[in-house]
């Protein structure tokens, strides 16, 4: 049941041969891509380009799937019912997310059971941000302001990306990530100018957030495997370092207002370049994680797949509800 | 301040309302993240959310009624177990799918007959909350009676499930209609129609759709359990309190 593609034979076919991939064919892809055309999910492409995006959307799809865990970890004990409300719309809209995400993967011929069970299996990855855990209600505002807020700047370039089904997905995705960095700010303004047991539970969290919410934009352009051929691919505007720069440049104010402080040394403003120096990055805790899973990644996997395992009797419901009912429908026929 | 018990009838029931909204919202949280499909998880954490904001709007007027506590969450999420008012249904666990779904089927197919009642009353303003929210109930029954019939329809696990939530939850159902002396002196004022003459009609509903989903029947079961709206609760509610009430408890009169 997960080997389904979902292409017609007709379009395997016609893919197939541009899985050949002669040069002729790699360039006038790359012509189409560099005219700045929108690549749509019936067009010939590359079979390496297709299966980038796969793997690219599919990943950001189980990213938001995996993200409801740490955020839902504080849905019943969240501290009022204005704060619980928010709370499950923002998680909802992540679960929304999932599925646009997947939909939009969907439209290069893998099917979303196929990609989930490479999720399950361990196969393919989830932001290495979801591994760390949120053992604070503080937590939620830093993930709402810093996770989100990472979100944001590697996903607005992906708004214009060279796929099309992916790039308008991204539109919305955008919009209430927006919206979600502002109600993380927010808990945490609240929380820097409640009291100082509140502010000291807020800056606890900003020192365990900071360095795997900077995580989030990848290895730095020396190590990154992806970057180079996504870039001419148009998949990919920015490198990971230069992302990264630009939500630590946007940030550091943002901490400074509520007086709260980045756990980072090194941090200083550089008047030449016009933008933070900052500090190494813990690239070898950054690898531990993308690897075994870091604090909380075999939890995240595990709740997951029980969920799915204790779904399989609902589905095997549904699929043999919806057999009879169609049988007799028939047969009333 | 310290938490009031209501005086009035009408605030006493309207925190009823509340509290059942509150505590069935607060199972269905629990299931964020963990539904059996991903669809599904969208459904149950929306319902979650109808449900809190019900219980939202509901304390809101009840604390304009009455002084009862400093602000809404004080008084949502402070009170002692036995200040919650709330029917033993709602804080019923878990259990599996077949469970989540016979409790909000009943819950909801009993809180439409019970907020219809209310869009005549003589109070305007639980009069719009129920119109509102009559709304989000029809969507919830939509739902739950489809998955009803897939689930009591489906296979022979799916419908020995629902036999087992049947078994578990039906004895619930009494407590919903009862008509105690807070409801009775709503119907003399005006707040309220007499939704408990509803009763039989609701159960026949009830077996309409039984019949629908592969014919399961209702338990032969020895007797209705209540006590919920007395506040004498089960093993199950203090156990959502104490997750639910954590953060107000540790850091009392702090603003989040």
């Amino acid at each position: 049941m997960y080997s389904t593609d979902l292409r017609t034979d007709t379009e395997k076919k016609a893919q197939a041969v541009t899985a050949s991939e002669d040069a002729a064919l790699w360039e006038a892809f790359q012509k189409r891509i560099d005219a700045g055309d929108i690549i749509e999910a019936k067009d010939a492409m590359p079979e390496k380009y297709r299966a980038t995006l796969v793997r690219q959307i599919s990943q950001h799809a189980h990213s938001e799937i995996v993200g409801m865990l740490p955020e839902g970890n504080w849905v019943t004990r969240a501290p009022s019912l204005k704060r619980k409300l928010i709370l499950l719309a923002k998680i909802q809209d992540e679960a929304g997310h999932g599925l646009y995400l997947y939909s939009a993967a969907e439209t290069l011929g893998r099917s979303r059971d196929d990609m989930v069970a490479d999720l399950l299996s361990g196969k393919a990855k989830f932001s290495t941000i979801f591994t760390y855990p949120t053992p604070t209600w503080a937590d939620i505002g830093t993930v709402g302001w810093l996770v989100d807020g990472a979100a944001i700047v590697n996903q607005i370039p992906l708004c214009r990306c060279s796929y099309g089904p992916y790039a308008r997905a991204m539109v919305r995705v955008c919009k209430e990530e927006s919206f979600h960095q502002r109600q993380g700010y927010e808990i945490v303004t609240t929380m820097a100018r409640g009291a100082p047991e509140q502010k000291a539970m807020a800056q606890e969290s900003l020192n365990r957030m900071w360095w795997p919410s900077l995580m989030m934009f990848g290895p730095s352009d020396a190590a990154s495997l992806h970057s180079s051929q996504n870039m001419k691919w148009n998949i990919k505007r920015h490198s990971n370092d230069v992302l990264r720069q630009r939500f630590i440049d946007a940030t550091v104010p943002q901490a400074e207002i509520l007086g709260l402080t980045i756990p980072d040394p090194d941090l200083v403003w550089n008047k030449e370049r016009e933008a933070y120096d900052f500090g190494e990055i813990n690239w070898d805790e950054f690898w531990a994680v993308l690897k075994d899973g870091g604090q909380c990644g075999k939890s995240r996997l595990r709740a997951r797949r029980a969920a799915h395992d204790n779904g399989t009797w609902v589905r095997e419901a549904a699929g043999a509800y919806a057999k009879k009912h169609k049988t007799r429908v028939g047969k009333a026929a | 301040m310290a938490i009031h018990i209501p005086n009035k009838p009408e605030t006493a029931y309207i925190v009823r309302l509340a509290d059942n909204a509150l505590i069935l919202g607060q199972r269905l949280s629990e299931m964020c993240g963990h539904a059996p499909e991903m669809e599904l998880d969208i459904a149950l954490t929306n319902f979650a959310l109808d449900l809190i904001g019900q219980a939202n709007l509901l304390y809101e007027h009840a604390l304009n009624l009455e002084t009862l506590a400093s602000n809404v969450d004080e008084f949502a999420l402070t009170r002692s177990l036995d200040d919650y008012h709330n029917c033993l249904l709602v804080a019923q666990p878990n259990v599996d799918f077949a469970h989540i779904i016979v409790r909000q089927y009943f819950f909801s197919t009993f809180q439409k007959t019970q907020y219809e009642a209310l869009l005549g009353s003589n109070d305007k303003t639980l009069a719009a909350i129920a119109e509102k929210s009559l709304k989000e109930i029809a969507y919830q029954i939509r739902l739950a009676h489809g998955w009803m019939l897939r689930l009591g329809d489906g296979t022979e696990e799916s419908r020995a499930r629902m036999v087992d939530a049947l078994d578990c939850l039906w004895r619930y159902t009494g407590e919903l209609f009862e008509k105690d002396s807070t409801l009775s002196a709503l119907i003399k004022s005006g707040a309220s129609a007499d939704f408990t003459l509803e009763y039989k009609n609701w159960q026949s509903e009830m077996m309409k759709t039984f019949s629908q989903a592969g014919d399961l029947q209702a338990p032969d079961i020895l007797q209705m359990l209540s006590g919920g709206h007395d506040g004498q609760h089960d093993e199950n509610l203090g156990h959502i309190l104490k997750g639910m009430q954590y953060m107000q408890l540790k850091y009392p009169g702090l603003q989040w």
